[in-house]
């Protein structure tokens, strides 16, 4: 798969939920290719902009579309790494902004065998 | 110059982005991609954003003692002018 096919496979499933790829479109493409870097690293597609440790079970959380996209496109209208957005957020043209991470370190840490 | 590091993933596009900002300026700088890091070298550099962003997340730029978490370009701007 490239990342042309994901886009279309992702786009008018993701559109029903309310979420809708980021209007920057070079930015979706390389956003997609660099999930399908970490579908082939890892056997799964983790959030390109976090450090997965390649364990499904220890990465569910930031499997895209991430557990944390919810909240995210909620409250600053894209998710983490800007892959998603809502139509308000694409409408409005508003300048993308620095997401903070929600994803607990602990997290990060646990799935990489550190404390 | 500044001194200037970034520690990234090599598949962030936020990281992506914030190295071709610097590019553009022509503000040299050393990166780090975290993910292609393995073992002790991996825990070290771990354990040292973890210390300067406890959040653990990318990129995480130094600009001398100046710490800017995620491509912040107001504030990357600042800190480099500063």
């Amino acid at each position: 798969m490239d990342a042309k096919e994901l886009y279309g496979k992702l786009k008018d499933f993701q559109e029903k939920k309310g979420y809708y790829f980021n209007r920057d479109q070079k930015m979706v493409m390389d956003l997609l290719e660099m999930l399908l870097v970490n579908k082939e690293r890892y056997g799964h597609m983790a959030c390109p902009c976090r450090l997965a440790s390649g364990n499904f079970e220890m990465d569910r959380d930031i499997v895209c579309p991430c557990q944390y996209r919810e909240a995210d496109v909620a409250e600053y209208g894209t998710c983490f790494c800007g892959l998603y957005a809502s139509k308000e957020w694409n409408d409005e043209k508003r300048p993308l902004r620095v997401v903070p991470e929600r994803r607990p370190p602990e997290k990060v840490l646990a799935g990489l065998g550190l404390e | 110059m500044k001194n200037v590091k970034i520690y990234a993933l090599s598949t962030c596009i936020h990281c992506k982005h914030c190295k071709e900002y610097l590019d553009e300026r022509g503000q040299p700088y050393e990166c780090v991609y975290v993910d292609r890091l393995a073992g002790e070298e991996r825990s070290e550099t771990i354990a040292s954003i973890k210390k300067v962003n406890p959040n653990l997340s990318f990129p995480t730029v130094m600009v001398g003692s100046t710490v800017i978490v995620g491509f912040d370009k107001e504030q990357l701007e600042k800190a480099l002018e500063d």
